[in-house]
């Protein structure tokens, strides 16, 4: 390189002047938004694929009934009058066994978030309760309950409690504690400080634990009718099963999966009612 | 209604953070308390105001608060401390729902004090829609509404900018020239100190001691921004404060 290059071209990696640019954006995502066309767009999506794949030949009958077929079933059942001699009793087996598993679960986390002697006697039994699969304990539950509804929503309720618990009192310990302060600052009495500060603060982490819980419950639900129930959604799903007859065992799931999908909008409806406070 | 502060000593288990602090708060006067961080300064004000108990000594109230008086010790957070899911009124409305006063009388007094601190146009806005200053403003139209004694104020304007801060201090003049109220007045800021306070007391870093109370004779409204006297004042205390500061601040390091 001669001196001469040197004076006339400014160096290259010390540009002297360069055209402004516009400062790259790099502030997005980690804010949902709700899309909720792109769920259903997934759904769509995955069952055009089965119909075509089980149309074309690609994907076997014994692999995957088409679609279209198990939506027929879904008609038979619904105009044979089957569909609500099943989905009636698992729906109040599902109501009843939640509600007494998360009205039980909320009420006993707040304690726990509330009094150190509850927290220290219940905490380590929670934990040991947690983690047994309640499943096994049904038989345990028949000789309590009796065969019938009982041991069905005993089971629900059992199954559901656990994590509501771990949530609430989560939930109740991330409450602001200066709030609480507040609260006793101006006189507040000890229920309306509960009523009024707590339970609302401990809101967001109650419904988020909920949408566990009542996962949990359907799961339940389904197991429970497996063992010993005439009608049911997990009887029905049984039966089909038994003869390998895949139409009606993907009805039934479909079934429980459209009432996972309703539960956890109604939870996002109530969230959205409830919690619009927060930022 | 005074208080009278009567030999209060403190530690959390062996460490000493307040040492024999005696001090009387009289009616209708802005007592304010400066010094370092850490030198106890809130634990104090959650002593006068019955949240929390010193290991020795007393906190007395001298005289019966004045009728209507709901909650005769208030208290003005530094970080407002409204509850989010509940509206500006809804917020005020919490204070005065565990004295029984709802409905029309609630209303009354709501819109009163809304008035006073003029936020009457937000009445239905939630905390998250309001400025910092917006927010402080409604937790003093929420103290305002039990109709305290005595306001216990920790910093209350210290989360805010400086011209806001401006601003609240002269809100909180003319609140106090149209009813004169008493009120501790905890700050690191000797200008809201020497704007607000009509007696200043300095405490000595950890454990607090009273160092000296400076006592201001120049009455509030008169108090301007860039006074020579009051600028002379806030120099002493600064110059009070300075060694204390720096010692204190080498003290946090170390530990
Ligand atoms: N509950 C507590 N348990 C143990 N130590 C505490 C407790 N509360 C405060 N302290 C300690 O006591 C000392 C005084 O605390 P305090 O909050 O009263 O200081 P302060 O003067 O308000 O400080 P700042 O100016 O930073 O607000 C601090 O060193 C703090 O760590
Ligand atoms: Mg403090």
């Amino acid at each position: 390189m001669s001196d001469a290059t040197l004076d006339t071209t400014p160096p290259r990696d010390l540009p002297v002047r360069d055209e402004p640019k516009t400062v790259a954006f790099r502030g997005g995502g980690f804010a949902p938004r709700p899309h909720r066309w792109v769920g259903a767009l997934v759904f769509a999506v995955l069952i055009l694929i089965a119909e075509w794949g089980t149309r074309a030949g690609w994907i076997s009958a014994l692999t995957l009934p088409k679609p279209s077929d198990v939506l027929a079933t879904f008609g038979e059942l619904y105009q044979s009058g089957l569909l609500f001699k099943h989905l009636g009793p698992s729906l109040s087996r599902f109501a009843v066994g939640s509600f007494f598993g998360v009205s039980v679960g909320i009420a006993v986390g707040v304690l726990i978030g509330l009094f150190s002697y509850v927290r220290a006697g219940a905490v380590p039994l929670v934990a040991a309760l947690f983690p047994i699969p309640k499943i096994a304990l049904l038989p345990l539950f028949v000789i309590w309950f009796g065969i019938g509804e009982g041991s069905k929503y005993a089971l629900i309720a059992f199954g559901t409690f656990t994590p509501t618990v771990v949530a609430t009192y989560g939930a109740v310990d991330n409450v602001d504690r200066t709030l609480i302060r507040m609260g006793q600052s101006f006189g507040l009495s000890w229920w309306s400080i509960v009523r009024k500060i707590v339970l609302p603060g401990a809101m967001p982490g109650i419904l988020s634990g909920l949408r566990i819980s009542l996962a949990i419950a359907i799961i339940l639900l389904v197991a429970a009718e497996m063992l010993g129930a005439e009608y049911g959604i997990g009887a029905y799903i049984l039966q089909a099963g038994s003869l390998y007859d895949l139409e009606r065992l993907f009805a039934g799931v479909v079934i429980l999966s459209v009432l996972g999908v309703l539960v956890s909008a109604v939870i996002g409806v109530i969230e959205r009612r409830v919690l619009g406070w927060r930022t | 209604m005074d208080i009278r502060l009567d030999a209060i000593s403190h530690s959390y288990d062996d460490f000493e953070v307040l040492r024999d602090i005696t001090l009387d708060i009289p009616a209708g006067r802005i007592v304010c308390i400066v010094g370092p961080s850490g030198c106890g300064k809130s634990t104090l004000l959650r002593f006068i105001g019955g949240l929390e108990r010193p290991r020795a000594g007393r906190v007395l109230q001298v005289g019966e608060p004045p009728a209507g008086c709901l909650n005769p010790l208030t208290y003005i957070f530094q970080d407002f401390a409204l509850l989010p899911w509940r509206t500006v009124e809804g917020n005020i409305s919490l204070v005065l729902e565990d004295h029984g006063i709802r409905g029309q009388r609630a209303r009354e007094i709501i819109g009163d004090v809304l008035a006073r601190t003029k936020l009457t146009d937000f009445a239905k806005a939630l905390p998250k829609q309001l400025s910092g200053g917006m927010k402080q403003r409604v937790a003093i139209a929420r103290a305002l509404a039990v109709n305290p004694a005595v306001m216990l104020m920790d910093e209350p304007l210290s989360a805010l900018d400086s011209q806001t801060r401006e601003l609240l201090m002269d809100d909180l003049v003319s609140l106090w020239s149209r009813q004169p109220f008493t009120a501790v007045y905890v700050t690191h800021n000797l200008n809201e100190a020497v704007r607000l306070g009509h007696q200043i007391v300095v405490l000595s870093r950890r454990p607090g001691q009273i160092r000296e109370v400076v006592t201001l004779d120049t009455p509030l409204e008169e108090r301007q921004f860039g006074d020579p006297e009051l600028d002379a004042k806030q120099k002493y205390l600064w110059q009070l404060m300075r060694d204390e500061a720096r010692a204190a601040d080498a003290e946090l390091l170390n530990v």
